[in-house]
C-alpha cells in the first residue's frame, strides 16, 4: 500500500501552494489597488469630484418687453414660492404634514398637488404655494429645508401691468411641458418655478427673452445637504424686447372697443411698425401665467366673442366693400377708362340669377369717382366681371393679402384670395362668373385677416410694399425702405381720392369718420360684410334689419382707413364682429383711434359716452342676473300647484354689444 | 519577580505579531476617528477600547496549550452547532432572518466563532487518522458533512460569506490534511456544474448582488452603488490620498457602510494607495508568521489547526478587500481587527491567540 510521503513533508508541500496562492491573490490585490489609485485616479478623483459639487442653476430673469417709448408690457416680479419635486419625496404625507406646520395648506390645495402628482413625471416640480411673503419664506426655509423635496425658492413671475389689451399680442408665460423637457433636456426646464413663454410674442421670442442660466456651485452631502458654497456664475438676463407698439394707443383702442369681439390694427405706413394690433375680448394674462382655474377656461372656450382666439392675426373675415379699392385698381390697371361709368338699378342680373345693390333703389350713374363713396356694388359687379378674377385676385395679392408676414407671431391666418387654379385645386371644377361678381365686392371665397387689411391700406396710402414689423429696430439701425408697388401713380391717386370722399364728401358712407381736426383728413372706406345668405322671399318681403337678427347673424362692420389725406402717415383698420354696418360702429373708432394720436384729450373725451353706456349695460346686466337668481328661488320655494303659471321673470335687456354714440358726436 | 512565571510567559510572546496586530487596531481607531466626523465617538474610542480588552484576551488564550483544544475540539463544535440551531429556530419563530444569540451578557453570533470551530473539528478528525486512509471514501464523508452541516444552517441565516468562509476554512484543512488532488479539482469542476442549481437556491437580494457584481451601472443608484461609490473612494485617493480627515466620500455620506465593510474605502480616499500597502503589508506578516508557525508546530493538529486558521483569517481580508475593490459581489464581509464591530474583532483575537498557543508550544520545547 502506497501511503505517500510523510505526513510532515505533505504538509509542509501543501502549505506552501497554499502560501503561494495567498500570495498571488495578495499581490493581485495590491496591483488592482494600484490600478485604480494611479492608473484610473484621475477619473475616479473627478468622480468624487462630481459627486462632491453640484451646480445648482441660477435661472436667468426673463427679458422685459417695452412699448416703443420703453413703457414696460411685460415685466417680472419677485415671488417667492414653495415647490415640491416628487422624485426626491419620500414620503408625501409626512411633507405636506410638516408644510401644514408652517403654510396653512387648504384641502384644495392639497387635492390640487395630489392630482398633479398623479399626472406628471416625477422630475417635473409641482407648486405648492406661491406669493408667499417674506417671512412665511424665512420660516419654510428653516422649517422644512431638511424635507427632501421640498424646495422654497425665490423665482421671478411675470407681470403684465396693463393685462388684457396686450393678452393675444404677448401672450403669456408657463411652466414647460413634459414634452418639451424631453425634447431639450435643458436642466433649465425643470427647475421650479421656471417660466417659458406659451403664446403670442412671448413664445415667438421666447429664445431671446429667455436669457442664461447662472449656477452656483456647492459641495452637498449624498443627501443633498449643502455643506457650503464654493463659488458662483452670474446667470445672464434675458434680452429686453421693444416692440413697435404704442402701449397707449392700444390701451385707448381696447377700452373704445367696448364689449365688441374686434380687432384693430394701427400701421406706420411709412416704417411698417405696427403701433398698435389689438384683439378684444382677451383674457387676463397674469391669471393665465400663475394657473387658470377650470371655471374661468370654460367660460373663455364657450365665450362667443372668442376672447382665446387673437383676431388681429388669427381672425379671418370676408373683406366686403374694403375690398373695393383692389377691384377698381385692378379694373384700371387692365385699362377701364376713368370715365367708364355704370348705370345701377340696385339690381344686376346674369344668367338666371340677380345680384343685389346694397342701396335697394339703386344709385343712379355712378362714374368711377362716385363708385367708392357710395359703395355701389353695381359698378363693382359690372367692371369685375369685365376684368375677371386672375386680375382681381393678382391685385389683391400684390396689396398683401393671402399671405403671411415676417412676424414674431406663433400663428397666422393666411385668408384666402381665390383664382381659377384654386378652385380647380379646391374644387376640381373651373372658376364661375358668378363667383367673380362675389370676389368684386369682397365676399364669396374672399377672406383676410384685419392685418392683412391694415397692411393693405398702408399700401394703397403709400403706394409703397409695405411690411409690417413687432420689433423695433436698434438705435442706429437704417429706415427701412420699401419698394414702389408698381401701380400707375395716377391710378393710385384716383382711388385716394374715392376714399377721401367716402369720409369728407356729402354722398360717403363713413362721414361719422372724419376727425374734425385740421390737417388730419382721414381717408378711408367701409365694409359691410354679410354673414348670411339672404333669401329671395326675403327680398320680397323686405331685406330684414340687422338689429332685430340674433348677433351671430349681423353683418360684420368693417373700415379701413389712413391720415392724413396729405401725407398719409397711419393707416387704420378696423373689425367688429357682427357690428352690423361698418360704417355706422367701424368708422367712428377708427376715427378715435386717429385722433388720439393727434389730439388725446380729444380722444380720450369720445371714450366718456361709450364707457357710459357700457358701464349701464354692464349694471344692467348683473341687475338682471340677480332678478333672475331671485326669480328661480322665489319658484323653487313656491308651492307645486302654483309655480306652473309663473314665468321666470326677466326684464328685457340689449344684448347687443356696447352701443355707438351717434355719428355726428365731434 | 522578573524570574516569575508572568515574566517567563511574557517574554515567550511573539511580540512582532502582537505589535503588527496593535497597530492595526490602531490604525483602524485612526481611521473610525476621521469616519466619525473627527471625534472619538461613536466608533474610534469603543474600537479601542474593545481591542484593549480582546487583545487581552487574545493573550491569555495564547497560554491555553493546543492539547486541550484538541480534547474539547469535538465538543466546541457540537456546541456552536447547537448555538446555530438555537439562532435559526429563534429566527423561525421570531420571523425574519437572525444571527444573534443573545445570553443575557453577550450578544453572541455562532457563525463567527463556528470559523474557528470547524477548523479545529477536522483537524481534530485528522489527526487521529492514520497515514495513508485520508482519501479512502469512508474517511472523506465525515469531514464533509462536518464542513456541510454548520455551512448549510449559515446559509439559511441567509449569510452567503459567512457560509462560504466556514466551508473554506474546513475543505483548506482536508487539503491540508493530505486529500488527494484530483479530489480538489473533481469537486471544482462538480461546483461549477452545480453552479446554475445553486443560482436558484440563492434569495432575490443575492442574485441581485451578484448581477451587480458582474455589471455595477446595473443599479448605479441601489445596491451597485456601494461597488461604484466604493471604487471611487479608493481611485480619489491616488498615490498618498486627500489627507486626514479630508476624505469626502466618506464625510459626506457617499460612501456607504464606512465603518464596517468599507472601512478599507475609507482609509484609501484619506491615506491612498500607501495606506492600502501598509495595512496589506500588516495582514500578510501576521499571515507569514502563521504559516511560518504551522510548517515549525510539531503535532499534526496544531500544523492543520495553525495554518487552517491562516487560510481562514487570509479569507476574511481577501474577500473583504476583493469586494472594495470591485473584484468580488458584496457580502458584508468586515475587515478584521480594523473595522468597526466587535464580533468580527473577537473572532480574529480568537484566532490570532489559537495561533500564538501553538507557537508557545515550540518554546516549551525549547525552554
Amino acid at each position: 500500500m502506497n501511503i505517500g510521503p510523510p505526513r510532515e513533508a505533505r504538509f509542509s508541500r501543501r502549505a506552501l501552494l497554499l502560501g503561494g496562492g495567498m500570495g498571488l491573490v495578495g499581490t493581485t490585490l495590491a496591483g488592482r489597488m494600484a490600478w485604480l489609485a494611479l492608473f484610473e485616479g484621475d477619473r475616479y478623483a473627478a468622480a468624487a469630484e462630481r459627486n462632491r459639487i453640484r451646480d445648482r442653476l441660477v435661472p436667468p430673469r426673463r427679458g422685459w418687453i417695452v412699448d416703443r417709448t420703453g413703457k414696460p408690457l411685460a415685466v417680472n416680479r419677485p415671488d417667492y414660492r414653495l415647490e415640491l419635486i416628487p422624485k426626491d419625496v419620500e414620503d408625501l404625507d409626512a411633507a405636506l404634514a410638516r408644510i401644514a406646520q408652517v403654510l396653512p395648506i387648504g384641502l384644495e390645495d392639497e387635492l390640487r398637488i395630489r392630482a398633479d402628482l398623479a399626472i406628471q413625471p416625477s422630475w417635473m416640480p409641482v407648486e405648492v404655494a406661491r406669493d408667499l411673503d417674506w417671512p412665511a419664506y424665512a420660516a419654510l426655509n428653516v422649517q422644512v429645508a431638511d424635507v427632501p423635496g421640498l424646495q422654497p425658492v425665490r423665482v421671478f413671475s411675470r407681470h403684465y401691468p396693463d393685462g388684457e389689451p396686450f393678452a393675444h399680442l404677448l401672450g403669456y408665460v408657463g411652466p414647460p411641458s413634459p414634452e418639451q423637457y424631453e425634447k431639450e433636456k435643458d436642466p433649465l426646464l425643470i427647475f421650479p418655478g421656471f417660466r417659458i413663454g406659451k403664446d403670442g410674442i412671448e413664445r415667438h421670442e421666447d429664445k431671446v427673452l429667455r436669457g442664461r442660466p447662472g449656477s452656483t456651485r456647492e459641495e452637498v452631502t449624498a443627501r443633498g445637504q449643502v455643506i457650503r458654497e464654493l463659488g458662483q456664475t452670474p446667470d445672464q438676463p434675458g434680452a429686453t424686447l421693444r416692440l413697435t407698439i404704442d402701449r397707449d394707443l392700444q390701451s385707448y383702442a381696447a377700452r373704445r372697443l367696448g364689449d365688441n369681439s374686434a380687432s384693430v390694427i394701427v400701421i406706420d405706413c411709412v416704417t411698417g411698425d405696427l403701433l398698435t394690433m389689438v384683439s378684444m375680448p382677451a383674457f387676463d394674462p397674469n391669471v393665465f401665467s400663475t394657473r387658470v382655474p377650470t371655471s374661468l377656461w370654460k367660460a373663455l372656450q364657450v365665450d362667443d366673442h372668442t376672447p382665446l382666439l387673437n383676431k388681429s392675426a388669427m381672425g379671418v373675415y370676408p373683406p366686403g366693400s374694403t375690398f373695393k379699392m383692389v377691384t377698381m385698381l385692378a379694373a384700371l390697371e387692365a385699362g377701364i377708362p376713368p370715365d367708364a361709368s355704370v348705370n345701377c338699378s340696385g339690381r344686376y342680373p346674369m344668367g338666371g340669377n340677380v345680384w343685389h345693390c346694397h342701396a335697394r333703389r339703386g344709385h343712379g350713374r355712378v362714374t368711377m369717382a362716385t363708385a367708392l363713396p357710395k359703395s355701389c356694388d353695381t359698378w363693382f359687379y359690372h367692371f369685375g366681371r369685365q376684368i375677371g378674377i386672375e386680375r382681381i385676385a393678382d391685385m389683391a395679392r400684390r396689396l398683401g393679402l393671402g399671405q403671411e408676414f415676417d412676424l414674431p407671431l406663433p400663428g397666422q391666418a393666411s385668408g384666402l384670395v381665390p383664382d381659377n387654379d384654386w378652385k380647380q385645386r379646391r374644387y376640381d371644377k373651373p372658376w364661375n362668373v358668378a363667383e367673380t361678381l362675389n370676389c368684386s365686392i369682397g365676399q364669396g371665397y374672399l377672406i383676410a385677416n384685419p392685418l392683412q387689411l391694415g397692411v393693405m391700406t398702408a399700401r394703397i396710402a403709400s403706394g409703397l410694399i409695405v411690411q409690417p414689423r413687432l420689433l423695433l429696430p436698434q438705435a442706429g439701425d437704417a429706415a427701412p425702405v420699401f419698394p414702389a408697388l408698381g401701380i400707375d401713380p395716377e391710378h393710385l391717386a384716383m382711388v385716394r381720392q374715392g376714399m377721401f370722399d367716402v369720409v369728407n364728401s356729402g354722398i360717403g358712407t363713413a362721414r361719422g369718420a372724419r376727425t374734425g381736426l385740421p390737417g388730419v383728413e382721414v381717408c378711408g372706406k367701409t365694409g359691410t360684410a354679410q354673414v348670411r345668405r339672404i333669401s329671395k322671399a326675403e327680398r320680397r318681403s323686405g331685406v330684414l334689419r340687422n338689429e332685430a337678427l340674433a348677433w351671430k347673424f349681423r353683418d360684420h362692420a368693417l373700415f379701413v382707413a389712413y391720415a392724413p389725406a396729405a401725407a398719409p402717415r397711419y393707416a387704420v383698420s378696423v373689425i367688429i364682429e357682427h357690428g352690423i354696418a361698418g360704417g355706422r360702429y367701424a368708422a367712428p373708432i377708427a376715427r378715435d383711434v386717429l385722433s388720439f394720436l393727434y389730439d388725446r384729450d380729444r380722444a380720450m373725451k369720445a371714450l366718456e359716452p361709450v364707457e357710459r353706456a357700457l358701464a349701464a349695460k354692464r349694471r344692467a346686466e348683473s341687475q338682471a342676473q340677480v332678478a333672475e337668481a331671485r326669480a328661480a328661488e322665489e319658484a323653487r320655494l313656491m308651492p307645486a300647484w302654483l309655480r306652473a303659471d309663473a314665468p321666470p321673470a326677466r326684464p328685457p335687456v340689449n344684448t347687443g354689444d356696447t352701443p355707438q354714440p351717434p355719428r355726428d358726436v365731434i | 519577580m522578573f524570574n516569575g512565571p508572568w515574566a517567563r510567559e511574557l517574554a515567550r510572546l511573539p511580540w512582532g505579531v502582537i505589535a503588527v496586530t496593535a497597530l492595526l487596531a490602531g490604525f483602524g481607531m485612526v481611521i473610525l476617528y476621521s469616519a466619525g466626523g473627527g471625534a472619538l465617538q461613536p466608533w474610534a474610542l469603543k474600537h479601542g477600547v474593545r481591542f484593549g480588552i480582546l487583545g487581552t484576551m487574545m493573550l491569555v488564550l495564547a497560554q491555553v496549550r493546543p492539547s486541550f483544544w484538541l480534547r474539547h475540539a469535538f465538543l466546541i463544535y457540537g456546541v456552536l452547532v447547537v448555538a446555530l440551531l438555537g439562532v435559526e429556530i429563534k429566527g423561525q419563530v421570531g420571523g425574519g432572518s437572525q444571527r444573534w444569540l443573545d445570553l443575557g451578557f453577550i450578544q453572541l453570533q455562532p457563525s463567527e466563532l463556528m470559523k474557528l470551530g470547524i477548523v479545529l473539528a477536522v483537524a481534530r478528525f485528522y489527526h487521529y487518522m492514520p497515514r495513508g486512509y485520508e482519501t479512502k471514501p469512508m474517511a472523506l464523508w465525515p469531514p464533509l458533512v462536518l464542513i456541510a452541516v454548520p455551512s448549510a444552517l449559515v446559509m439559511l441565516q441567509p449569510d452567503l460569506g459567512t457560509a462560504t468562509s466556514i466551508a473554506v476554512g474546513g475543505v483548506a484543512v482536508m487539503f491540508l490534511a493530505g486529500v488527494r488532488m484530483w479530489l480538489f479539482g473533481g469537486a471544482a469542476l462538480a461546483m461549477a456544474a452545480a453552479a446554475p442549481f445553486a443560482w436558484g437556491l440563492l434569495h432575490d437580494y443575492q442574485k441581485r448582488r451578484v448581477m451587480i457584481f458582474l455589471d455595477p451601472s446595473v443599479d448605479p443608484r441601489g445596491a451597485g452603488y456601494h461597488i461604484t461609490q466604493s471604487k471611487i473612494a479608493i481611485g480619489s485617493g491616488g498615490l498618498s490620498g486627500k489627507g486626514f480627515l479630508e476624505g469626502t466620500q466618506s464625510h459626506l455620506d457617499y460612501l456607504p457602510e464606512l465603518q464596517t465593510d468599507f472601512i478599507f474605502a475609507t482609509m484609501a480616499e484619506e491615506w491612498g494607495l500607501l495606506g492600502g500597502l501598509a495595512v496589506m503589508a500588516g495582514f500578510t506578516f501576521i499571515l507569514a508568521w502563521g504559516t511560518g508557525v504551522a510548517m515549525r508546530a510539531g503535532t499534526q493538529f496544531e500544523r492543520l489547526l495553525a495554518m487552517g486558521l491562516v487560510v481562514t483569517l487570509f479569507f476574511y481580508v481577501a474577500v473583504n478587500l476583493m469586494m472594495v475593490m470591485g473584484l468580488a459581489p458584496v457580502v458584508g464581509i468586515p475587515l478584521p481587527l480594523v473595522s468597526w464591530g466587535g464580533s468580527a474583532m473577537m473572532t480574529v483575537c480568537i484566532l490570532l491567540g489559537l495561533i500564538m498557543g501553538i507557537h508557545r508550544e515550540r518554546t516549551l520545547g525549547e525552554g
